[in-house]
Parts: structure tokens; sequence; C-alpha cells
């Protein structure tokens, strides 16, 4: 859409001045006009697309929320009140989903565990907390007291790890997994670069065993073979075998998502560091890390929201995660065939999670990009 | 900029006898490709001098090898003293004294202008905050850009970021700078600036080896000037001789080369 050369005067040299774009160009309208109706065919696909938007939205209103059930005693129930979505089966089976077994008179402590991560997590995340260097501390004891809280002991009843179920199994794998496979991912990426050769060796070595092996292969070795391998008599808690599994599986894909980042920065970083007489650790620690980090923030939050979805793999050898659940409230007479409502319920609630840890990347990125515009 | 006491500082710290650099023998390898070729050279202290040759003819590497980015294999070099070895220790000290600005200025994109300036003092130096701070002021203002302190390296042009850069490693108090083409990737009409830094710079009697093509700098600041070709030294001489009459072909032809337009 160009316009004619003539609508614009001419001006002696150096008097020219900033003029507005020719109308119809700039803002809404110009970006409706170029994008959406720019020809007839680009017309009509913009007419059609508007109208299957408006039916398939509409359909979903209606059955999501408009014909659905909220109450009733069993799936023959729902049908007689409504044909949309029978939200029932979730408001009834919610404790579980939410905490598997866990006993209903202590279910107070994981979900004050669950509100105390707020203000661990917030120093940690977010540099502009206020009192954050005090913050920080909390932050640091938090793991010891969430496992107190949700284990018990030390004046606690103990609940044990096999009653753990649902979301609460899902946010103790996730969080825990997260936390604890960052460092060691970052070491082994460290690691694969060394100059000493025993360590990048066994660093590769790790990397690629752990990443060239499926997660379910992971779980069934925690789930049975690890007990071949322990000295006779040690019974080691089937949750902690797979969290360390989790763990280590997350950190060998974390450490090439970093190492990505180490490689991206140029040489002369390190040049520029080495010539300040900075030892090795203060390099890193000081200079190519936190850049290496910066870059490596997309992979590495990829990498977590996969280990947060992957968690729901445990449920293959038994653990009651929130698919676990499912399976077994699908199993119930009263409720079978109910599978699109428990399957979207559980759907929505790790899009919630991970749509969250993928806006906190992106907002990072854009934090951490003031440095260097 | 150079106050009188900083320069009599550094020339009472400085005797002019004693021996800063000293290169034996020297010899380098990038695989099979013979990169330094028996190089001796001596450097004593208030020393500025200026390496210049073709590209590819070492005189980066050679002047890396004296703060060990780059590694020899046969010969020695000692730089005040201490001869480079494997030992890290060792090589992390010699490092903290000597300062190096390098082509592409290679400042802390993540830590801005003052932080740059302060990260060798408190880590390396072991200086209190507070100190370091003051430190990194007083280079910033010798190389006149102390406003730009609390600027990130990326919102300052190239001729600034050299400056800085020439700052960070100043702020060591190094008893050597070395400069790596220190204006091949500016734009012309920040060359100037940065020049007149290292100008200033050597008035103050630092030991300065610079490898450039900035023959108008080499003639007013350097005392001598080395002409590398194919990994050797050619021909060393003080600037008036070595531009007005030149001893080996390969150097007028150099200087042709660089000198005709």
């Amino acid at each position: 859409m160009s316009v004619p050369a003539t609508a614009t005067p001419t001006y002696p040299p150096g008097q020219h001045p900033d003029l507005p774009p020719p109308p119809g160009t700039a803002g809404v309208i110009g970006w409706l006009r170029a994008n959406l109706f720019s020809s007839v065919f680009n017309t009509a696909l913009t007419l059609v697309s508007v109208w299957l938007i408006y039916e398939f939205v509409t359909a979903a209103i209606d059955w999501f929320v408009l014909d659905a059930v909220w109450e009733a005693g069993s799936r023959v129930d729902c049908r007689k009140q409504g044909d949309g979505a029978c939200w029932a089966v979730i408001a009834i089976r919610l404790d579980q989903f939410v905490y598997g077994f866990y006993p209903a008179d202590q279910r107070w402590r994981p979900v004050l565990t669950f509100v105390l991560l707020f203000p661990a997590l917030a120093p940690v995340l977010f540099d502009r907390t206020p009192y954050r260097s005090q913050l920080l501390w909390f932050s640091l004891a938090y793991p010891a007291l969430g496992a107190w809280l949700i284990y018990g002991g030390l004046g606690l009843p103990v609940v044990d790890t096999d009653a753990y179920g649902g979301f609460l199994l899902t946010m103790i794998l996730g969080v825990t997994g997260i936390v604890a496979s960052l460092p060691l991912g970052i070491l082994l990426a460290l690691g694969r670069q060394s100059r000493l050769l025993a360590i990048r060796v066994l660093c590769v070595t790790f990397i690629e065993v752990v990443r060239g092996v499926p997660l379910i292969t992971l779980l069934f070795i925690a789930s049975t073979m690890l007990n071949y391998f322990l000295p006779p008599g040690t019974s080691f808690d089937l949750l902690i075998r797979v969290l360390i599994m989790v763990t280590l599986f997350a950190a060998a894909y974390l450490a090439e998502a970093v190492r990505g980042g180490l490689q991206a920065l140029s040489r002369g970083q390190y040049e520029a560091a080495d010539s300040l007489g900075l030892s090795y650790w203060k390099k890193t620690w000081l200079i190519t890390l936190p850049q290496a980090l910066k870059i490596a923030i997309p992979g590495m939050v990829n990498v977590f929201i996969g280990l947060y979805k992957d968690s729901t793999l445990v449920v293959i050898i038994g653990l009651l995660d929130p698919l676990g659940v499912a399976r077994a409230v699908l199993a119930d007479a009263k409720w079978n065939g109910l599978s699109n409502e428990t399957y979207l319920f559980i759907a929505l609630f790790f899009f919630l999670s991970c749509f969250a840890m993928s806006r906190y990347s992106l907002w990072l990125e854009g934090r951490l990009s003031v440095d260097d515009r | 900029m150079a106050t009188i006491e900083d320069t009599e500082r550094i020339r009472s710290a400085a005797d002019t006898s004693r021996v800063m650099v000293e290169v034996r023998a020297m010899h380098k390898w990038f695989g099979t490709f013979h990169v330094l070729k028996n190089i001796d050279l001596r450097v004593t202290a208030g020393e500025r001098i200026v390496i210049c040759g073709p590209s590819g003819s070492g005189k980066s590497t050679l002047i890396r090898c004296i703060n060990r980015l780059e590694v020899h294999q046969q010969g020695t070099i000692e730089v005040d003293g201490i001869e480079l070895t494997r030992d890290v220790k060792n090589i992390e000290q010699i490092r903290s004294e000597v300062g190096m600005v390098f082509q592409h200025f290679n400042l802390f994109p993540h830590l801005t202008v003052l932080e740059n300036c302060t990260l060798g003092p408190m880590w390396v130096r072991k200086l209190p905050k507070g100190e370091a701070e003051e430190i990194a002021q007083r280079y910033l203002e010798r190389v006149q850009i102390p406003e730009q302190a609390d600027k990130y390296p990326g919102q300052l042009s190239g001729g600034q970021q050299q400056r800085v850069a020439i700052a960070r490693s100043l702020c060591m108090q190094p008893k050597i700078m070395l400069f790596d083409e220190p204006t091949s990737a500016l734009d012309p009409e920040m060359i100037k600036e940065v020049l007149d830094t290292m100008l200033e710079l050597a008035e103050t009697g630092m030991t300065m080896l610079v490898v450039t093509h900035e023959m108008g700098f080499a003639r007013r600041a350097a005392d001598r000037v080395i002409f590398m070709d194919e990994g050797e030294i050619i021909e060393k001489n003080a600037p008036e001789p070595f531009f007005n009459n030149p001893q080996n072909d390969r150097t007028k032809l150099f200087l042709s080369q660089i000198l005709s337009h």
C-alpha cells in the first residue's frame, strides 16, 4: 500500500522535518489492514476464522460451565442433571487428588509447608524482595523444615511416605528435583569442561549414560534393582530412591543446558578474568557462570518443566501421583467413564504450574537483559 | 590526568635498571605450526615497547605468552624475577601484576563499569569494597569517564569501553601493562581518545608492551620498536632510526606498506 510520491512536498537540503506516517499505515487500524484484511482472500479467511473461534468457544463454555454438573452422587446422577462436564467427580475426590492418603487430621502440615514455600522462594526468585538477605536464611532452612513438617518426627506423628499422593507428591518430586538438580547440573557442566581428564571423563560418562536411558528405566532401577546393589539389610525409602533418580536425570539434562551457556561466552571473557589473576572458582562464580546461566535460562526452564511433568511417570512403579489417583477414581464403578473430566482437571493443574514457571523465566530474562542493552 | 605524585610514585618504585620481562630462547607451536621462533626480549622498568608486524607474525601471541594466556613450549619467560611455570599460584600471582588490554575490550557485560573496576582489587587483592571503589573512581577519572561508573559496558561507545578496560587493568596497580591491538576494533573517530589515554599512561613511567599498527603512537611514546615477521623478531631499534633508517628488507617493505597512504 504505497502512497503516491507527489503527496510529499520537497524541502531544501538539511531542512526536512519529521513527518507522521501516511494515514492507515500505523496503529491499530494499520495493523488490522495489513494483517487481517489485506486482500479479498485474507478477508474471507479472517471471517471464517472468527466464526470457527466463536463456535468453539461457545461450545466450550457450555460444556465446561453452563451445562456442567457440580454436585452429584454418581455418574448416572450427573447425566440426569445435565449433559455438560460432571465436575462432581472431582469435588467428591478432591482430597485424594490433593493429598493422596495423607491422614485427614494431619493435612495442615502439607498445607503449611506449601504456604511457607512462597516466602522461601520469593527471595531466591526475586532480587527485590523486601528483607531479602534475612529471608534467604529462611530459604536455606526450608528444605529441612519442609521435610520435617511432611514426614514428621521430633514431636510430630510420623506419616509414612507411601501415604503421600496426588498433587502433594507432584510438588514434593518437582520442588526437590528442581532444587537438588540445579547445583548438581552446574557442577556436571563445569566438570565436563574441566582440564582434569579424570573429572571430565567421569562427568561425560554420567551425562551420556543418564541421558541415554529413559526415565522409566531409571525409576524401575530405583524401585527394584537398587536393593540388589545396596548392602543387605539397608532399606531405603522408595520415595527417596525415586527422588534421587529424578534429580540425577534432570541434572544430566541441566548440565547440557548450562554447558551451552558456558560455550556461548566469548573466549575473551575467560581471558579477561584470567588476566586479572582470578582463580578458577572466582572466575567461574563471578564472571562465567552468571553470564552462562543467563543464556541458559530458557533451556534450564525447559528441563525443569520436563522434570515436573515427568514426575507423573512414578505412577508406573506404584506411587500415587495425580494420575494414580485418577486411575483409582476411574476404577470406581460409580464414576467410571468420566476420564475427560478427571484428566482435564489434572492437565489444568500441570498447565498452571508450568505456565507460571515459563512466565517467570521470561520475566527473569527481561530483568537480566537490562544489563547489556 | 597523571598527577606529579603518581608519576613520582611509579618512577621511584621502578628502578629503571630493573628487568621486568626477560624472555630467553623462547619457542611456541600451535600444533605443528611454529608461531614463535627463538624469541629473546628484555624489558626494563619504565620501558615502552611497541611491537609491530604483519598479521600472523606472532606479535599478539608473544605478549599473550607473557601473562600465560598462551603457553610456550621451550625457553624461559621471567616476569619481575618470577619464572612462568605450570604452577597455578605462580601464574595467578604474575597475572595480578600484569595488566592486559584486549582488542575487543572484553569488559564483563553483566557488571557495571564500577564493578568491572573493583572486581580485581576486591577478589584478588582482597581490598575492602570502599577502598576498591575509591581506587576505581580515581582511575576512571584518569581515563576521563568517572560519570559512566554506574552504566553497563553495553551502554558505552567502543572508545569509552576501551578506556574502561584500561582503567580496569590499572585498578590492579600492575607493574606491567600489555596492550593487544587496543585500537584495531575501534571506529576511526574513537582511536584518538584511546591513544591519548595510552600516551598519558606512558608519561607516568608505566612499563608497557604495545602491539599496534598505530605508528604515530610508536613514534611519540616508544622507547623501542620491535618488528616481527613469521614468528621471529626481525629488527628492534629506537623509533627514530627504526622509521627513518630500517635495516632489514622485510621491515622496509612493511613500513612502506603501512606508511604509504
